[in-house]
């Protein structure tokens, strides 16, 4: 649920990162730190194990710029991905204005992405949202490994309402950039929406 | 704030005013350092005392992580929340207690001043603020039934959003 504040004239929505364990959540999280200006960003906070997994949730707030007077933020979130974190997921999905499904594309992580994607819809629908109303991209991550899986083949069981996607390598960046605009985009396009009384 | 239908919680310039005065009373009578307003989804409302040296948005964050986390702890066990949470440190102590089961209060205080004083004005402040909240979900019901949503973003156009990428 997006906040905003007429007293301070800012906006912020909240973009959750969704998807299975290893997937590259995080990492998008730490491009997008990496290559933001800094007066454009706040602290990335990372709540992860020792072993650098990711226990609770990642945390980056981004400064877009201003639309029509108003301070446009984004608070970006991504759940931890490990299957037996569900019930903090749950909490993380909570007031989530558009979601990132970030996709492992290798072949023998085919099974984690659909299992990840009910899960998705499962808590979500908990929380009184349904995903096909909810802001929602696609992103099939490690394009540069050597066993993926087709993009048809992904396309097919992963999206098949056809909700904006985009081939990505989060190591490396490419699709990082493309895949947050598209979703902070259906953001700002439901505030309007929602604005005109739809 | 009403629930996963509303789309957004809208803060008006008035309510800010009122809530603002209330948490600057509040440092005042607790003699506390800092007091934050932060809504459960972890978006800071408002604040106020030695803000300066504090990373205020990843503060807001944490703090509703740490209640969605509690939340959830209660439920387990068969309570509906845990309202207040109390955190000691060596100097600075953090009491953090939910308003009208909407908003996180956060009160940071150190020695020159004591948990109980702390519990005891906060109290008193929760009420004043769940009146001032309760009148802002009223006037939000107020403003959608009779269509006068009155969105800056009703106008905004493909070039607006475009230009905040360029």
């Amino acid at each position: 649920m997006s906040f905003i504040n007429y007293a301070s004239r800012e906006i912020n929505c909240k973009i959750v990162y969704y998807g299975p364990g290893l997937c590259g959540k995080t990492t998008n999280l730490q491009f997008v730190y990496q290559k933001t200006a800094p007066d454009a960003k706040g602290k990335m906070i990372s709540l992860a194990t020792e072993t650098e997994r990711t226990l609770f949730f990642d945390f980056l707030p981004l400064a877009l710029g201003e639309i029509r007077g108003f301070k446009t933020r984004f608070h970006l979130y991504t759940v931890p991905g490990q299957v037996f974190y569900d019930a903090s997921r749950k909490l993380i999905l909570k007031g989530v204005d558009g979601v990132v499904f970030v996709a492992d594309s290798q072949e023998e992580r085919f099974d984690a992405n659909i299992e990840s994607l009910e899960n998705l819809k499962v808590n979500l629908e908990e929380q009184g949202y349904e995903l096909e109303k909810l802001p929602f991209v696609i992103q099939y991550n490690k394009q540069d490994l050597p066993n993926c899986t087709p993009i048809e083949e992904l396309r097919e069981l992963l999206n098949p309402e056809g909700v904006p996607e985009f081939t990505a390598c989060a190591q490396t960046g490419d699709g990082v950039f493309e895949t947050l605009k598209a979703v902070a985009k259906l953001i700002l396009l439901e505030l309007k929406k929602g604005g005109a009384g739809a | 704030m009403l629930g996963p239908q509303q789309s957004s919680f809208v803060m008006y310039d008035e309510e800010f005013q009122r809530i603002s005065a209330v948490i600057e009373k509040l440092l005042r009578e607790s003699n506390a350092k800092v007091i934050f307003l932060v809504d459960k989804n972890g978006q800071l409302i408002a604040g106020c005392g030695e803000t300066d040296n504090l990373d205020t948005t990843s503060l807001a964050s944490l703090t509703a992580g740490n209640i969605a986390a509690t939340g959830g702890l209660a439920k387990l066990i068969g309570e509906k929340e845990f309202s207040i949470l109390f955190h000691e440190g060596e100097k600075d102590n953090i009491h953090i207690s939910i308003v009208a089961q909407r908003v996180i209060l956060v009160v940071i205080f150190d020695h020159r001043s004591s948990l109980g004083l702390v519990r005891l004005r906060v109290k008193k402040a929760s009420d004043e603020l769940a009146a001032i909240f309760e009148d802002l979900s009223e006037k939000a019901a107020e403003m959608e039934k009779t269509g006068n949503v009155d969105s800056p973003f009703a106008e905004i156009t493909d070039d607006d959003i475009d230009n905040l990428f360029s």
